[in-house]
């Protein structure tokens, strides 16, 4: 196992560095820069300005002087939020949208996953149905619909729960935006554990159990098992972007996350904070489908980790 | 299951499309939704020249006013219009009725009133051209006829007075266009790359691969956000971007496709015959791949749609006037509290065609894989 | 007919299924004993409702299924019994295996746990006692290594393991019958000859009746004591083995007795010119994976093979699954990258590329076993049948290539009228007749017969095999005939070779072959399949 996760690694060193350049250069090429007000800088101060910020450089300079800040840990300083490091803003920022996205995970699993196992069961029952129509307005209904009209309902209408804000991570202020997180993965989970379920109540392995006289729960755990196996590998890529903050939740329960850092940065040409998002995404994708590929490993014997 | 002699058989055999037609056909979320989607589309393209409002019309009078199914103005808010053009021309309206579709008034003033002055009445959203009925007190009282415009809002109203039917109508307009056209751009990366890969196998089909495992591992919004950036909100460059941006499944899809027909007796049989590599792509692979791609074409349409609306959501999605879904909703969501309708109908709009298409991919995916049912 | 009360009694037993063409009855009105300690055979080809007559029984039938009629064990209903009901006979009194080895066991879970999982249920078993009695139920089925084994997971066993480890399981709490539906059907013979030694051993030993649904009479022959027939959905006829072997009264079992195929191919003459020769044949599969291929694996699927084929001659490849015998046919077609030489009249084909052979396609034709798969499902069987044509005929018009496509058809004993139906609207056999026109509309010479007969039911091998007889003589064609049935092998091959793990056990004129058999190898695959 350890030598699949070196190996692993080693392979996902190079993609980083691909994602890294890729992005430095695309960002750098955008016209505009960070100082570009509404209101033009003295020239004077612009050059000072871009003298801090080695702006002056040659750009593959600037490009080397980067990625050995990186190597070295350093995300480098903001140019929109001045006073701050990009790091000391992450370390702001991911555990908010770390805790989010994990509630959110969990619930999405501890719901979905049963919510589609029922409706295996009762296929084409009036529960399937049910489920399956509740999965499709979980899909289909954007979370920025989704999120207003909750504001309205819990928050001004019934005044149960308060319409915004992080409060220090209140229960009362984490409820309706981890609904509106989990609410779309509910419907995935539920929809990928029904279509695995009913595939494998089919399998002949089932029919065997059958044979045998066992009982309906001892039937379901074998199916549950085996229908798991989809779900844990979308769960990888899903958990990768939970965990890294949504813009549009963010923003509008005014929650001090990262998921705004991305358009905001690329708004404002703040290439570090840009910069930083983007690793810190790509390592969250790589880790976490190795993390899945371990999971699913440890799940199917007949997966082999080399 | 049973093996009973075939009957007589027509000349014309059922291809496997048609077996797939059928099914669908008896599916009725699916038919329901085909439908739905065909009026959505013939509405958004027919309906903008319907309303009888352009898209980009402001009617200052009508800010924010409410869906309804009666025409404005209403009666009710009638004398108050009249007052503050009364109040311009520096008169003191009085008598006012509505008579049919015109309204009779008095206008009287303590100077003679100044009747270039009655084109306040033109200029508003109300009313037309004013006629003088009456002319007494040397000017200084003036019976006037007024046409009433009649104007419809059935969706009501935005923050700046347009009518949010017509733009409603526009914004899908734009945003099944996008959903179409990103999807297309999708299909034809996906497709062509997917089946080169698929097909030349061994370690191109590993390079191939490679490089769209590294595209998945860049966060596609900031692609999205960095061509925006790049080239401004243009329309056309969006939906370039998304596709440009979805092909990666596709491709993915395609290529496992590819791989297990080229494993199919049928596939040797056509090599053993001396068919050409581009009759057996045409003949043999390409008929076979399109169940899913197309299964999965419907499944990406409303994926788009879904992203531009976020895009736009966003502030980086079409310009004014111009409009899409996502940019209606945004609006919508911000003016939630006091005008309703702006959320309700451009998010109706939205939901309803994703859910159709949704069901509608849903229904051929079990058209044409009848084993999944 | 039965000694004593029957302890299952099925009695009109009906079975129908709801489908899109509405309800197809695949079981109609079964009336059927079996006795304490009886061998039953239920023997019938496919759709002839053997099976679902016990699915039924074991409450097993698919969702769209339902069952009337009246089954009992013992005096007991089963029929519409809840699963919970049915449970306290299921696995304890009434076992089942199946057809498919490969996928009847839960790949997750170890072949230990799931042999306990029934003794734990029935017996209450502890988790360490239930343990012991799986490890004794390995040993009984005589599974090698069997304490290894109950931590194995079924993908690390072959597939005849895999069936020892079902009737392990099936055995597991002493049950009164074993219901084997088609055990064998997806195993190569001589393992099939091992597996049905079991259970007729185990049934001696423990003293159950077994139920074997078979489509295959030589196993009848060997093993049942009384012969169910059955054919679509109704039993024809029934009785001892010997009234059925020897005096059958209905004309369907006297077809199916019959179906065994008959007749022996006569060498061509000695000087009969050499059509195809092969030296030293290889072909290496490379198993290494990753992208950089660090370790290298090959495969030699076959290993250096000699062939010659005379004109007129048919050469039969016999051989179990994974002795190279297809890769064989592939390689002399060229299908598949190979090292040695190959010749075909006086060109030598190694060198050719692709585009180089092209021309030779239409000499050189194949038919597969497949014939589901080996037909394009989206094009009409006028399509698939002249498609050679467009290649190797290109001045035809489409009316000319339709004329030929109908023609070929005609040959083949299909309506030519059918042309323009789709493949999934035939049957096995029809199918497989069209695969045979594919490859005739082009007048080859040599053409290489894949297992052709194998997925089909054995009356309708019987009419494939005169069919391409009667091709053969008509056109005085060459066969390459690769098959694991020695039966058919016999009635088509003048020359018979045979293969294991990619080389030629022996070779020789066939009835040498079959009579005095010189390698240990074809003694035991001939002693295996012959089951008289």
């Amino acid at each position: 196992m350890l030598p699949f996760i070196l190996r692993r690694l080693a392979t996902a060193i190079p993609t980083l560095f691909v994602v890294v350049t890729l992005s430095f250069f695309l960002m750098r090429v955008a016209p505009g820069g960070p100082f570009d007000l509404e209101r033009p800088l003295e020239a004077k101060v612009m050059e000072n300005l871009r003298r801090i910020y080695q702006l002056d450089q040659p750009l593959y300079q600037q490009y080397l002087t980067y990625l050995g800040a990186l190597l070295r840990g350093d995300f480098g300083p903001s140019f929109y939020f001045r006073d701050f490091s990009i790091a000391e803003l992450f370390a702001q920022g991911l555990p908010v949208s770390m805790r989010l996205g994990a509630c959110a995970l969990a619930l999405a699993l501890l719901i979905g996953g049963p919510l589609g196992a029922l409706a295996a069961f009762r296929q084409n029952g009036n529960a399937d149905h049910a489920v399956m129509g509740f999965a499709a307005a979980g899909i289909t209904i954007p979370n920025f619909v989704v999120a207003p009209v909750l504001q309205i309902v819990f928050g001004l209408t019934l005044a149960w729960l308060p319409v915004g804000g992080w409060n220090g991570g209140a229960l009362r202020n984490v409820i309706l935006p981890v609904v509106t997180l989990a609410l779309p993965q509910i419907a995935v989970i539920a929809r990928m554990t029904r279509a695995a379920m009913i595939e494998t109540l089919r399998a002949n392995h089932i029919r065997t159990l059958r044979a045998q006289g066992l009982d309906g729960s001892t039937v379901a755990l074998h199916a549950l098992r085996a229908s798991a196996l989809p779900v844990v590998s979308y769960l990888g890529p899903a958990a990768a972007a939970l965990l890294t903050g949504s813009v549009v939740v963010e923003t509008i329960f005014g929650i001090p996350g990262i998921g705004r850092y991305f358009v905001e940065g690329a708004l404002n040409r703040d290439y570090t904070l840009v910069m930083g998002t983007v690793v810190v995404i790509a390592v969250f994708v790589l880790v976490f489908n190795l993390a899945v590929d371990l999971l699913y490993a440890l799940l199917d014997p007949r997966v082999r980790l080399d | 299951m049973s093996d009973s002699p075939l009957t007589p058989l027509p000349m014309i055999g059922r291809s496997l499309w048609q077996d797939a037609r059928n099914r669908l056909m008896r599916n009725r979320a699916a038919v329901a939704s085909l439908i739905v989607l065909g009026l959505m589309a013939l509405s958004c393209i027919a309906g903008p020249w319907l309303t009888g409002h352009p898209y980009d019309r402001v009617y200052p009078d009508y800010v924010r006013v409410p869906a309804s199914l009666e025409s404005y103005p209403k009666a009710d808010a009638i004398p108050a219009a009249v007052q503050r053009i009364a109040a311009r021309i520096r008169a003191t309206p009085g008598d006012v009725a509505v008579v049919g579709e015109s309204l009779r008034l008095t206008l009287t003033s303590p100077r003679p009133i100044d009747q270039r002055l009655l084109v306040y009445f033109d200029r508003s959203d109300q009313f037309g051209t004013p006629r003088i009925t009456a002319n007494e007190e040397e000017g200084r009282r003036l019976a006037l006829e007024v046409p009433l415009k009649r104007q419809r809002f059935l969706f009501g109203t935005d923050a700046n007075g347009r009518d949010l039917l017509t733009r409603t109508l526009i914004a899908g307009r734009v945003s099944l266009a996008i959903g179409l056209l990103a999807t297309g751009v999708a299909l034809i990366i996906g497709v062509l790359y997917g089946a080169a890969a698929g097909y030349l196998g061994g370690r191109i089909d590993m390079l191939m691969m490679r490089v769209v495992d590294v595209l998945y591992a860049l966060p596609f919004i900031f692609f999205v956000i960095l061509l925006v950036v790049f080239f401004g909100r243009n329309f056309i460059l969006m939906f370039l971007a998304v596709g440009a941006i979805e092909w990666l499944d596709m491709a993915r899809i395609v290529r496992g496709q590819t791989l297990s027909l080229k494993r199919q007796e049928y596939v040797l049989a056509a090599e053993a015959l001396g068919v050409t590599t581009g009759g057996i792509i045409w003949r043999h692979i390409i008929p076979n791949t399109l169940g899913p791609v197309i299964v999965y074409v419907t499944l990406l349409v409303p994926k788009v749609i879904l992203l531009e609306s976020f895009l736009s959501f966003l502030g980086l999605g079409v310009q004014e006037p111009m409009t899409s879904w996502g940019a209606l909703i945004s609006d919508g969501a911000r003016a939630i509290q006091g005008a309703w309708w702006m959320l309700a109908f451009p998010a109706a709009s939205l939901v309803t065609t994703l859910f159709a298409l949704n069901f509608l991919g849903d229904g051929l995916r079990d058209a044409l894989d009848p084993r999944d049912r | 007919m039965t000694t004593g009360d029957p302890i299952l009694s099925i009695r009109n037993l009906h079975v129908r299924f709801r489908s899109n063409d509405g309800m197809v009855e695949a079981v109609r009105g079964v009336d059927l004993d079996v006795g304490a300690g009886e061998f039953v055979a239920i023997v019938g080809e496919s759709g002839s409702g053997k099976s679902q007559s016990v699915m039924a029984a074991m409450g097993l039938l698919a969702s769209n299924g339902e069952a009337t009629g009246s089954i009992r064990y013992r005096g007991a209903e089963l029929l519409g019994l809840k699963a919970a009901a049915l449970n306290a006979y299921r696995g304890r009194k009434l076992a089942m295996i199946f057809q498919e080895p490969m996928t009847s066991l839960d790949p997750l879970f170890k072949i230990g746990a799931q042999i306990a999982a029934p003794l734990r249920k029935h017996q209450g078993l502890s988790r360490k006692a239930a343990r012991a009695r799986a490890l004794e139920l390995l040993e009984l089925v005589r599974m090698p290594r069997p304490e290894a084994r109950l931590s194995s997971y079924p993908h690390e066993l072959s597939g005849g393991q895999r069936q020892r480890v079902m009737i392990a399981m099936a055995l597991a709490n002493d049950p009164d019958i074993l219901i084997a539906d088609e055990p064998t059907t997806a195993l190569d013979v001589t393992i099939e000859a091992e597996i049905l030694a079991l259970i007729a051993e185990l049934r001696q030993r423990l003293g159950m009746a077994v139920i074997l649904i078979t489509h295959d009479l030589g196993l009848v022959r060997q093993h049942a004591e009384r012969v169910y027939v059955m054919r679509q959905g109704e039993v024809v006829e029934s009785g001892t083995k010997r009234q059925i072997i020897s005096a059958p009264a209905h004309p369907y079992t006297r077809m199916l007795l019959a179906a065994e195929p008959e007749g022996r191919k006569a060498p061509p003459p000695d000087d009969a010119p050499i059509l195809l020769s092969a030296r030293d044949l290889r072909v290496s599969y490379d198993l290494s994976r990753g992208f950089l291929r660090r370790e290298t694996a090959l495969l030699h699927a076959v290993d250096g093979v000699d062939l010659t084929l005379r004109r007129g001659q048919t050469i039969g490849i016999v051989g179990e699954s994974g002795s190279g015998k297809s890769t064989l046919g592939k390689a002399v077609l060229k299908l598949v990258p190979s090292a040695g030489t190959i010749r075909f009249e006086d060109r030598a084909l190694a060198p050719l590329d692709r585009a180089a052979m092209r021309p030779l396609r239409s000499s050189l034709q194949v038919v597969f076993q497949d014939p589901f798969g080996s037909l394009s499902p989206r094009l009409t069987v006028g399509e698939i049948v002249s498609e050679g044509l467009l290649v190797h005929a290109p001045h035809l018009t489409r009316a000319e290539r339709d004329l030929r496509a109908a023609q070929a058809l005609a040959e083949v004993s299909l309506e030519p009228a059918l042309r323009n139906r789709y493949p999934h609207e035939f049957s096995g056999g029809q199918r497989q007749r069209i695969a045979i026109a594919r490859a005739m509309i082009l007048h080859p010479k040599l053409v290489v017969l894949d297992e052709p007969t194998s997925a089909l039911d054995r009356t309708v091998q019987k009419s494939i095999v005169a069919l391409l007889k009667d091709m053969q003589a008509r056109h005085a064609l060459s066969y390459l005939f690769i098959s694991h049935d020695l039966g058919v092998v016999r009635a088509m091959a003048d020359w018979v070779m045979v293969m294991k793990d990619g080389c030629v056990v022996e070779s020789g004129p066939t009835e040498a072959i079959f009579e005095a058999p010189q390698a240990d190898y074809t003694r035991r695959l001939i002693a295996a399949s012959i089951k008289a």
